[in-house]
């Protein structure tokens, strides 16, 4: 079971409290109605989907029920760090490396040929 | 003349009893609630008003007697009043910026009592319930199986169990399952 630290509660609970909320730091264009058809496409459906880390919004629904910010690595699952909503974007550079082993399936199993 | 009807009130818990020699189960009596919203700076004149202090560090309450406040969120508490006094007319002659909305009827609640209440809860919540993370007093909003609800520990080895009125049949249930393994 994950566990995730949720900025609000500022401790780690259960990921059964929680639901992801998609992409966070996804600007609404303050001129909504005149852009085109396709720079709304990108606005409002278009992601990176990263192999690695992405920013997303999370809500810790079943707790204090805010929503918040995570880095959290798609691969290994891990959550780097969590802050509040409003909060700048945090520099991945300043945290701290880890080369701890993470349990993959690729790990695991191998790499399907 | 035909008789008139006279609707009598249904408790959602009425009449059960469970639980184990670890941990007992009793339906928690009628009591009035609700969800207060407020902003840090209305605070003090609700806390003024309501006659118990609103707390602010997460997962902590606060009573006077029978009234309880709870902090379920930043600017979310649950106010209980085990004696039914109308806690909307308090909270309103605080004259502060607040919304709040009577529960009273949302919500029930199961006490859950004995040396195995712990486990009889974490059968179905995630939460650490040891004294040292969940101390007398805690509480949270959280998860029991597929229902929310709303943990208060009042004693050492005693637990509130605030649940939507809906869920509380399956609440008392999947209590009464952990509370036959919790003496085991
Ligand atoms: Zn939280």
């Amino acid at each position: 079971m994950l566990l995730i630290y949720c900025p609000y509660c500022e401790e780690e609970r259960s990921e059964l409290e929680f639901r992801n909320a998609g992409d966070a730091h996804i600007v609404r264009p303050a001129n909504i109605a005149e852009i085109s058809d396709e720079e709304f496409e990108e606005y409002f459906f278009l992601r990176q989907n990263p192999k690695g880390l992405i920013y997303e919004r999370w809500r810790h629904i079943h707790g204090c029920g805010r929503f918040f910010n995570a880095v959290r690595d798609t691969v290994s699952d891990r959550f780097h760090v969590t802050y509040k909503a409003g909060e700048p974007k945090p520099d991945l550079d300043a945290e701290p490396k880890t080369n701890e082993t993470v349990e993959t399936y690729e790990a695991l199993e191998g790499v399907a040929e | 003349m035909a008789d008139q009807a006279i609707a009598t009130r249904k408790a959602p818990l009425a009449g059960r009893r469970g639980g184990s020699p670890a941990a007992i189960l009793t339906p928690a009596e009628p009591a009035s609630r609700i969800s207060l919203r407020a902003g840090h700076d209305a605070i003090s004149a609700l806390s003024a008003a309501l006659g118990v202090t609103v707390p602010l560090r997460p997962k902590t309450s606060a009573s006077t007697g029978k009234r309880h406040a709870l902090w379920l969120g930043p600017d979310e508490w649950l106010v209980i009043d085990e004696e039914g006094a109308d806690l909307v007319a308090a909270a309103a002659s605080s004259g502060a910026l607040h919304s709040a909305v009577d529960v009273s009827h949302r919500n029930t609640a199961v006490i859950v009592s004995g040396p195995g209440a712990e486990a009889a809860i974490n059968s179905g919540c995630p939460q650490d319930l040891s004294l040292a993370l969940f101390p007398v007093g805690a509480c949270s909003r959280t998860i029991f199986g597929k229902a929310e609800i709303v943990l208060l520990r009042t004693a050492e080895d005693t637990f509130r169990v605030e649940c939507w009125r809906s869920f509380s049949p399956f609440v008392f249930g999947l209590l009464s399952e952990g509370a036959e393994d919790a003496g085991h």
